[in-house]
């Protein structure tokens, strides 16, 4: 994952509140077993029906709930490939929030006033540091988990650092004795 | 101090602060490949084996093909032949195309024993919240932490806040465990839950068999909750009893499970009320499970809703659906039927279908289909003559998997059809480009496939 500072340009604008992970990715482009090259299938049927309208800028200003329904990461595969570096919305679907963290889509939650005034700008720039959406409109400034937040600055591999940890899930996994799950290979 | 279940699952997981042990990891083809690339490439070996377990269930047909290599859509064919060769590869225990233990992941990790009180369950699929059924913590990943957990075992993981939802007095009959998530999604909405994990409690949750808490928790990701749980009890324990994966020692293994249930007095972020008695049998009017009526309602009226974003996104679901408001539900004609997924699959939910149906046809202009959850599923089900009940009604009777629930697979609707649906989503073109889904309990896709419209159950012939 490459690092995120500063992500800076024009708005798309998708006012569309519970924008679920199927219109995102349509069920039929996750048979893929590659990771790359989704872009071209984000939101398919909305956009080929030219029901909506999206321009692949660095950044997308969404309904509440977005990225509802399934855990496919292939959704923000798919915006990240179209050109999005971060969403930002009102609120996001939990699992779909952290698929964005994993692949270095930035997720931004402002409240639907400060959406709205960032959609309307047209333009704005995100700093990741300092935690704050800058438009015409003002400075808002947003909440992100100092450990996500400290990933996504430096770019850092979730399973390197946990790895660091070895020792300890070794000792834990000693000391589950009896509470330990069932063996799935003895069955 | 006295705890939550949740706080007890998960403080006896904590590696550290924030990295949770994961006691068991499900697999499927759809959300694997990606993160077996990922272990090749940075050379890592898998770190537990044997706490991993892998089916093929979303792209699979229910036509009956009985190996991997004979599917006939080359991609699914290459997606299913993939995840047998990473398993075999990682020494992954697998029950693939073939095998008598094949099913959908949710209904055979139940159906096999390893899901058990008290542990951590991940899957790369939503659906996970089903396995908290059982009082364990179980959630949905994307494929990034699928690897994660492949090489370490373990998740960083954000605490999720805690609800309680107690439902006072019992379920009206009639009414099923489906009615009652679908009435709790309707009322918070499919926003309403996230960022916590929800405990269902009260009389009429504990009167509740195994599948039916099971199709509880399944739901609960459409109320956008991070993960859906029941204390265990003697219910839960007879379940597990028995079972392939039981534990050894059963008795020390209950004395264990007994201590999971919430400690009187401890304290949840949020806590709810829902009486249980009011609620009727339910179906879907829109395209997400929170827009939803009672069987008796009809299709609502956008403009009489207060927020702007409701009015818009009601208007949308109409047209989609092509529904007037003010139609009786009762009125409205679903063409396909499908019995199935992991929300309804299990041989209780067939069970109850089959009551419905047993001596009656489907409707001329309906086409009918029950898809069991999985093979022991439907070897048990066949074993009672189920089969034989759903077959002479006029059903197709099919083989295990995901099936229509998300048409990744030969089961879809055509452009405009509308469905009757036992299953857990009605996003727009789910099921199919174009398919128009209600959601709805089995008992109630039963009587419509036999009237050719949705119908109340509680006063139906």
């Amino acid at each position: 994952m490459r690092p995120i500072d500063v992500i800076e340009g024009k708005v798309s604008v998708l006012d569309r509140a519970d924008v679920d992970t199927d219109q995102i990715i349509p069920k039929q482009f996750l048979k893929r077993v590659e990771r790359t090259g989704f872009g071209e299938f984000l939101f398919y049927d909305w956009l080929r029906s030219g029901e909506i309208e999206l321009e692949p800028n660095p950044i997308l200003v969404a309904g509440r709930n977005f990225g509802c329904g399934s855990s496919r990461e292939h959704a923000p595969w798919a915006l990240e490939d179209f050109g999005f570096e971060a969403i930002v919305a009102p609120s996001f679907a939990d699992i779909f929030y952290a698929n964005c963290t994993k692949v270095g889509l930035l997720p931004v939650e402002l409240d639907e006033a400060h959406c709205r005034a960032v959609a309307e700008a047209g333009e704005a720039r995100i700093d990741v540091d300092d935690q704050t959406v800058t438009c015409a409109a003002g400075v808002f400034e947003f909440e992100i988990e100092p450990d996500i937040q400290h990933r996504l600055l430096n770019g850092l591999d979730d399973i390197g650092i946990t790895l660091e940890s070895a020792a300890r899930i070794d000792e834990f996994e000693a000391a589950q004795g009896a509470a330990a799950g069932p063996a799935t290979t003895g069955l | 101090m006295p705890q939550t279940m949740f706080d007890k699952i998960w403080s006896a997981h904590e590696v550290s602060d924030g990295l949770l042990y994961i006691d068991l990891h499900l697999v499927h083809e759809v959300t694997s490949p990606q993160a077996f690339d990922g272990l090749r490439l940075a050379e890592r070996p898998l770190r537990r084996p044997d706490r991993t377990l892998a089916t093929a269930d979303h792209n699979v047909p229910t036509d009956g093909t009985k190996a991997a290599r004979l599917i006939a859509d080359q991609l699914s064919r290459v997606q299913v032949e993939t995840l047998e060769r990473n398993c075999e590869e990682f020494g992954i225990p697998i029950y693939s195309l073939g095998s008598d233990r094949q099913g959908i992941v949710h209904v055979i990790g139940p159906e096999l024993g390893v899901t058990q009180p008290g542990m951590t369950i991940v899957c790369g699929d939503s659906h996970t919240s089903t396995h908290g059924a059982f009082g364990a913590l179980a959630f949905g990943i994307g494929t990034s932490e699928v690897e994660h957990v492949l090489a370490t075992q373990c998740l960083v993981q954000k605490r999720p806040q805690t609800m309680r939802i107690l439902y006072s007095g019992e379920l009206a009959p009639g009414v099923t465990p489906k009615d009652l998530i679908l009435a709790t999604i309707g009322r918070l909405g499919t926003g309403g839950m996230v960022g916590h994990a929800v405990e269902y409690a009260g009389p009429a949750i504990e009167s509740l068999s195994m599948p039916g808490r099971m199709t509880v928790c399944n739901m609960t990701i459409e109320g956008g909750g991070r993960a859906g749980m029941i204390a265990p009890d003697e219910t839960t324990f007879e379940w597990v009893r028995g079972k392939a994966a039981a534990p050894e020692d059963f008795d020390a293994a209950v004395e264990r499970w007994r201590k999971l249930p919430t400690d009187d007095g401890a304290e949840f972020d949020r806590e709810l009320e829902i009486d249980a008695a009011g609620i009727s049998p339910m179906v879907t009017w829109g395209t997400n499970p929170g827009m939803v009526v009672e069987v008796t309602d009809s299709v609502p009226d956008p403009a009489a809703m207060d927020s702007p974003a409701d009015r818009e996104s009601a208007e949308r679901a109409l047209a989609y659906m092509d529904l007037r408001p003010g139609t009786p539900m009762t009125e409205v004609k679903p063409e396909r039927v499908f019995i199935g997924s992991c929300t309804n699959s299990r041989v209780e939910d067939l069970r109850e279908a089959a009551s419905i149906v047993d001596g009656r046809r489907v409707a001329d202009s309906v086409r009918a289909m029950v898809v069991p959850g999985s093979q022991q599923v439907k070897a048990e089900a066949e074993a009672e003559g189920l089969h034989d009940v759903f077959r002479s009604a006029g059903f197709e009777w099919r083989e295990a998997g995901c099936s229509m629930c998300l048409g990744m697979n030969p089961d879809t609707l055509i452009e405009g059809e509308r469905c009757a649906s036992t299953s857990n989503r009605n996003f727009e073109g789910r099921q199919g480009k174009g398919g128009r889904t209600h959601l709805v309990s089995p008992r109630m896709a039963a009587a419509a496939a036999v009237e050719g419209h949705f119908v109340d159950i509680r006063d139906w012939r």
